[in-house]
């Protein structure tokens, strides 16, 4: 049930970017472009789908926070709070490269349904960069522990 | 505004809302992409089924839409395949780093007035707004 669930929500979370347009690069590329506003050729679509997303998800989540799901013993919110380096410099890493092409997870992904092999290469691009961070954080894990072995064995 | 489309934008907005908070009643998950396509893709998870057909109704959507009689457009990318790897390199690095991007923080996050997501939100904007503006108006002329 939870699979058959997900599926439907990925399927309505697709229609809602591709009936908002954000599924194509231009037209996020057109919001981006700020510096189009006094020619007359900016596109304020986003910060529409935005506005329209944030208000049926903040009631949503505000009702949902209350009950548990149906299919699960109960929802899992995130817990982190603290506003760190890795969220400052991931957030710049990620607004670089959506600025360079106008993808982001979501529609990169649902745009492989167009096979074009651009946003094959992106998105094998981006499935290798989350391998990547995954490895390193592995290993900064490890040599945290290395360390923190070490300073027992000095201090015992 | 030639290219403004606020109808189907708030139509389109709204529909990403109510998978949002459907994926939360119905399966208790935040709808983030990256944290669905990460644990998909990353050896040590368990719970690959929700995340694999989330992913397949994802792709699935614009599929359906063509057969209905939409045109589905071919998407515009940079002509570089150079510039489109190191633009899918940051997306995945920088998403994973941050924990989020534009639906788990952008759209969920401040859903629930997250610090952490209205200052990534903020951060990721502003990058890539800056970064259009120089590849548009400054290098591109």
């Amino acid at each position: 049930m939870r699979a058959l669930a997900s599926l439907f929500c990925g399927f309505i979370f697709g229609w809602g970017l591709f009936i908002s347009g954000m599924i194509r690069p231009d037209k996020v590329l057109g919001f981006l472009d700020v510096l189009a506003i006094p020619s007359g050729n900016w596109d304020p679509s986003l910060a529409v789908v935005m506005a329209a997303a944030l208000a049926v998800t903040g009631l949503g989540y505000a009702l949902a926070r209350r009950r548990a799901p149906l299919f699960e013993a109960q929802n899992q919110w995130p817990t982190q709070t603290v506003i760190d380096r890795p969220l400052l410099v991931g957030s710049a890493l990620f607004g670089i490269g959506w600025g360079l092409v106008g993808l982001c997870p979501g529609p990169a992904i649902e745009n492989l349904a167009t096979l074009s092999p651009p946003v094959i290469i992106f998105v094998v691009a981006m499935a290798a960069g989350m391998i990547a961070y995954r490895l390193l954080e592995t290993r900064a894990a490890a040599s945290v522990e290395r360390a923190l072995a070490t300073a027992t064995a000095t201090d015992g | 505004m030639a290219n403004f489309t606020p109808i189907s934008a708030a139509i389109g907005g709204a529909l990403i809302g109510l998978a949002a908070v459907m994926l939360m009643r119905l399966n208790g998950r935040i709808a983030g992409i990256t944290g669905i396509f990460a644990g998909l893709i990353e050896a040590q998870s368990t719970d690959w089924s929700w995340r694999a057909t989330f992913v397949v109704g994802l792709v699935a959507a614009p599929l359906s839409a063509a057969l209905i009689g939409y045109t589905v457009p071919i998407p515009q990318m940079p002509p570089s395949l150079a510039m489109i790897a190191v633009a899918g390199l940051l997306v995945g690095f920088g998403t994973r780093l941050s924990n989020g991007c534009t639906s788990g923080h952008g759209v969920c996050g401040i859903a629930r007035f997250s610090p952490r997501s209205i200052i990534a939100t903020g951060i990721f904007m502003a990058a890539a707004v800056i970064v259009v503006a120089l590849t548009r108006h400054v290098v591109g002329g």
